[in-house]
C-alpha cells in the first residue's frame, strides 16, 4: 500500500513540475556560456538526440526510441573484421584514462575512454564507478565471439544502437576516441588474455 | 586576530608542500612564545595539510581509507578556529566594511534581501528575487550588483579573481564565506513565492536534465540516482528532495581540502561543467543561479553549516 502510494507520487512528479518553455531554457543556457571560445560554441547547443533525451529525461516515446536507434545504427562506421579487436594493453590504458576534452586540459591532450568511471572491468581494479553495469568477464561470457566483439565496437561507437537515450557517451560518433582506440578497448573486453577475462581477483 | 590570519595565510601559501618546514616553524613559535593559540592553529593547519595529501590520493585503494580519514578529521576539526574556511570569513568581514570604488563607500548598506546592511539570515533565503534589479540573484550576483551600484566599483578585477588560488585570495569567496556564516545554524528556506523565483527553479531543473557537449552529459547523468559513484567517489542524488540535497545545500561555501581554498556554489558548478566537457560557464550568470535555485528548492529545510569542510 505504502509502495503504491509512493509510486503514485513518483508518477505525479513530472506533472507537478511546471516545464518551462524550452526556448527560454536554451536562451538562458546560451547567455550563461556566452563567453565560450569560438571552438567550444558547438558544445553549448544540442543535436537532435540530446534534445529529445533531455526533454524526455531519457525516456523517449516508442516512436522516438525507434528513430534514435535506427539513426544510431546508420551512424556506425565499422572497421574490417581484422581490425575490430586491437591491443588489450592499450585498451586498458584507454579505459583507465579520464583525461581529455575539458577546458582545463592542455591543448592536444589525447582523450581517454574513462570506462572505469562508470564500469567495473578487470576485477583487480577496485576503483570503478557504478553508473554502468559491470563488464567483468565480458568477452569470456560471450565465448569471445567475433560477432559480439563487432556489436561491442558499435556499442562503444554509438551506444544508442541498443538503447535509445543511453547515458553512455557516443565515443566514436563524437570523435572522443579513434577507431583504433575503440578496437583496443574492445580487445580489453574480448582478448582471452585480458585481465577483464582472466582476473579472479 | 589579524596577525593570526596573516600568519596563517602565509603558512597556507606554502601549501603544505613541506610539512616538515611547518613543524620547524611551529617549534620556533613554540620556543619564542611558549605555545599559545598561534602554535595551536599552526598545528591544526598541519593536520589539514596531512588531510589534504590524503585527499589527493585519487582513485586508488587508499582512497577508501582517505575518505574515512577525512571523516575522522572532519569530526576533529569541527571547531571554528581550526577550519581554514574561517580565514576567508575573517577576510570577508574586512571587505564588507572596506570603503572602495568611485563612491568610496563600504558594502554595509548593501541590501541582500532583508534590508540595507542586514546580514543575519540572508543567506538562508538566497537566491531570491530583487525588485530593484527585477531579477532573481544569488549572493554573488547581488554582491556584484552592490559593488557596481553602491560602491561604483569596476568589478573587472573582482571577477578576474573570482576563484582564489594559493597566494591569491578571492574577494567574492571571502565575502560569500562571511555572509554565509552569518546564517550558521539557521534553517535554509528557499525563496519561491515570486513567479520569477519559481521560473528560475524550473529552468534550473530543465538544465539539470539537459544533455550536451561531446560526452552527452547532463547533471542528471551522475546525480540522477541513489548510491551511484564515479570511480570510488560517491555521488549525491540531486534529482529529488531529501537529506542528500539538504546536506548539499547547507554546506556551501566550503573549505575544499584538496584545493586548499574556500569555494562557493559558483565554483562547484563551474567544476561540474568542466567535467561535463562543457565550456566554462560565465561567472554569476543566469544559468548558474537557475541551477542553484533548483538545488535550493530540493534542499529546503537544511540546517546551514558554513563554511563547511569538504575533500
Ligand atoms: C558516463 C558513464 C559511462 C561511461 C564513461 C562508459 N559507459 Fe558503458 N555504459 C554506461 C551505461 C549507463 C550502460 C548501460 C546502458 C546501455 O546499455 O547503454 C553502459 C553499457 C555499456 C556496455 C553494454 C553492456 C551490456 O549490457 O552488454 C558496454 C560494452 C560498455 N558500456 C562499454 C563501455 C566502454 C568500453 C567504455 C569506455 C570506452 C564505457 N562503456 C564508458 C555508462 C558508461
Amino acid at each position: 500500500m505504502v509502495r503504491i502510494f509512493f509510486l503514485a507520487c513518483l508518477l505525479a512528479l513530472p506533472a507537478l513540475a511546471q516545464t518551462p518553455d524550452p526556448a527560454r531554457v536554451e536562451a538562458v543556457v546560451a547567455a550563461s556560456f556566452a563567453s565560450a571560445p569560438a571552438g567550444w560554441k558547438s558544445r553549448v547547443t544540442q543535436d537532435a538526440l540530446q534534445e529529445i533525451c533531455s526533454l524526455t529525461r531519457n525516456q523517449p516515446s516508442a516512436a522516438q526510441a525507434e528513430a534514435i536507434t535506427a539513426a544510431a545504427k546508420a551512424s556506425v562506421v565499422l572497421p574490417p573484421d581484422s581490425a575490430i579487436i586491437g591491443d588489450w594493453r592499450n585498451g586498458e590504458k584507454i579505459a583507465q584514462n579520464g583525461q581529455g576534452g575539458q577546458f582545463s586540459d592542455a591543448p592536444g591532450t589525447v582523450s581517454g575512454g574513462n570506462c572505469y568511471a562508470c564500469h567495473q572491468m578487470a576485477l583487480s581494479e577496485i576503483s570503478y564507478g557504478t553508473l554502468g553495469p559491470s563488464l567483468s568477464k565480458y568477452g569470456k561470457l560471450r565465448d569471445f565471439e567475433l560477432a559480439d566483439a563487432r556489436a561491442t565496437f558499435a556499442k562503444i561507437f554509438n551506444p544508442h544502437v541498443t538503447l535509445a537515450c543511453s547515458t553512455m557517451p557516443r565515443f566514436g560518433l563524437n570523435k572522443v576516441l579513434t577507431a583504433q582506440q575503440i578496437a583496443d578497448v574492445v580487445a580489453f573486453l574480448f582478448d582471452p588474455a585480458s585481465p577483464v577475462n582472466t582476473d579472479t581477483k | 586576530m589579524r596577525r593570526y590570519v596573516q600568519h596563517s595565510e602565509h603558512i597556507l601559501i606554502f601549501e603544505c608542500d613541506n610539512v616538515k618546514l611547518l613543524f620547524a616553524v611551529a617549534a620556533e613559535i613554540g620556543a619564542a612564545q611558549g605555545g599559545g593559540t598561534e602554535l595551536l592553529n599552526l598545528l591544526r593547519i598541519m593536520v589539514l595539510c596531512l588531510l589534504g595529501s590524503a585527499a589527493n590520493l585519487r582513485a586508488q585503494p587508499a582512497d577508501v581509507d582517505g575518505e574515512k580519514e577525512i571523516e575522522r578529521y572532519r569530526a576533529m576539526i569541527n571547531d571554528p578556529m581550526a577550519n581554514p574556511g574561517y580565514l576567508a570569513v575573517d577576510r570577508g568581514e574586512v571587505l564588507w566594511a572596506m570603503a572602495r570604488g568611485g563612491k568610496n563607500v563600504s558594502l554595509e548598506k548593501c541590501d541582500l534581501g532583508a534590508g540595507p546592511g542586514v546580514l543575519d539570515g540572508v543567506a538562508a533565503h538566497l537566491p531570491r528575487y530583487f525588485a530593484d534589479a527585477d531579477q532573481v540573484m544569488d549572493l554573488e550576483q547581488r554582491l556584484l550588483h552592490c559593488m557596481r551600484t553602491l560602491q561604483g566599483l569596476d568589478t573587472k578585477d573582482v571577477i578576474a579573481r573570482r576563484f582564489g588560488s594559493p597566494g591569491k585570495t578571492s574577494d567574492m569567496e571571502d565575502l560569500v564565506a562571511f555572509i554565509g556564516n552569518k546564517s550558521l545554524g539557521m534553517k535554509y528556506q528557499a525563496s519561491l513565492s515570486h513567479p520569477k523565483e519559481r521560473e528560475m527553479a524550473n529552468i534550473g531543473e530543465a538544465m539539470f536534465y539537459r544533455r550536451s557537449a561531446i560526452n552527452d552529459f547532463a547533471c542528471a547523468t551522475c546525480h540522477g540516482d541513489d548510491g551511484r559513484r564515479i570511480r570510488l567517489q560517491a555521488l549525491p542524488d540531486l534529482s529529488k528532495p531529501g537529506a542528500t540535497a539538504r546536506e548539499v545545500m547547507a554546506s556551501w561555501p566550503a573549505y575544499r581540502v584538496s584545493q586548499s581554498q574556500t569555494r562557493t556554489m559558483q565554483h562547484r558548478l563551474w567544476d561540474c561543467y568542466r567535467q561535463m566537457r562543457m565550456p566554462a560557464p560565465d561567472y554569476a550568470s543566469e544559468g548558474i543561479t537557475a541551477l542553484t535555485m533548483y538545488l535550493a528548492k530540493l534542499g529546503d529545510g537544511a540546517t546551514i553549516n558554513v563554511p563547511s569542510i569538504k575533500r
